[in-house]
């Protein structure tokens, strides 16, 4: 999976490793943005008060 | 990621510019990379939970705190005959107890030096998420208990970590730690007196005589509840404060709050 990615990005190595910390960047600016909050609405696992939820 | 078992005979790059030969793609080493990558995306989101969105909603909690104390505290100044000099503290009487709010409303804010001279959190009406993992509010009133400074229970819910963690050092508190609650009418002091630790389903906590549900209170008592252990939800943590005093706004807040307002009105 990796190994394919690493093959379809051109040029030369700093530019493939530049490329991806470029997309990584980006990666997890998405998670933080819209996955994480929605993940965390599913998993309420912080529970703080008592008598149930 | 080395290979094991198989020495390594020769530099795997001969010269420059010869490829190096691909391993074949195999259904399991593709399903090896897509677990590993779900491990990191789950670390991910445990980091980002409990430390990454932990601050950031720390912070608009206590910016949101900080508007309300200041707004009331203006309120009150517009309001007052500036002729007339401020009140000097005195017996103030039996407090103002405000009337039960709205659910979802916000209508005082804790200090607890213990936490930071920093720490300030609005207290809501209601213990649900909207009330506890806003980034506005943050602390939650249980709305069936009674309100500050009021004979009975005042009981308040926050979380320990995460969403803010507004309780997240009431382990550190000791024999006598003020708690200060701010209200609209003025400022209510409790001093902690005890934790305790009880099963999540140990309502009794939140009774007018905490503890023993059919007694009619006499006292004005504070209760924080939390999670506990840390990181988790086994266990609950309760905090217990006695009511000692109260002084409405224009009396100015106590000599120990004095400075965290000042330097809150600031920015």
């Amino acid at each position: 999976m990796y190994a394919a990615l690493w093959q379809i990005l051109p040029g030369p190595v700093w530019l493939r490793i530049l490329i991806l910390l470029v997309l990584l960047a980006g990666l997890l600016l998405a998670l933080s943005t819209w996955v994480f909050p929605w993940v965390e609405e599913i998993v309420n696992n912080q529970e703080a008060t008592v008598g149930g939820p | 990621m080395t290979e094991t078992g198989e020495p390594t005979a020769e530099p795997v790059r001969g010269r420059r510019g010869q490829r190096r030969p691909r391993p074949p793609v195999t259904v399991l080493g593709v399903l090896g990379e897509v677990l590993i990558t779900a491990g990191v995306l789950v670390l991910l989101f445990i980091g980002w939970q409990l430390w990454w969105n932990d601050t950031y909603v720390a912070g608009e909690q206590s910016k949101a705190a900080a508007d309300l104390s200041n707004g009331w505290i203006a309120e009150e100044l517009k309001a007052r005959d500036p002729k007339e000099p401020a009140q000097t503290p005195a017996d103030f009487g039996d407090p103002v107890v405000a009337e039960a709010p709205g659910a979802g409303k916000a209508f005082a804010v804790l200090y607890v030096p213990r936490f930071g001279a920093e720490y300030h959190r609005t207290i809501a009406e209601g213990v649900g998420v909207s009330v506890l993992n806003s980034t506005r509010l943050g602390i939650g009133h249980y709305p069936d208990t009674q309100m500050p400074g009021e004979v009975g229970n005042f009981a308040v819910a926050a979380h320990r970590s995460a969403y803010g963690g507004g309780m997240h050092l009431i382990n550190e508190l000791r024999l006598g730690d003020a708690v200060y609650v701010q209200t609209a009418d003025g400022y209510f002091t409790y001093r902690f007196r005890d934790l305790e630790y009880v099963a999540p389903t140990a309502v009794a906590v939140l009774a007018p005589v905490p503890g023993v549900p059919d007694r009619a209170a006499t006292d004005a008592i504070l209760t924080l509840t939390s999670c506990n252990p840390l990181y988790s939800t086994a266990e609950r943590i309760i905090a217990y404060g006695v009511f000692e005093s109260w002084q409405p706004t224009s009396a100015g807040p106590p000599a120990e709050l004095a400075p965290i307002i000042a330097a809150q009105a600031k920015g």
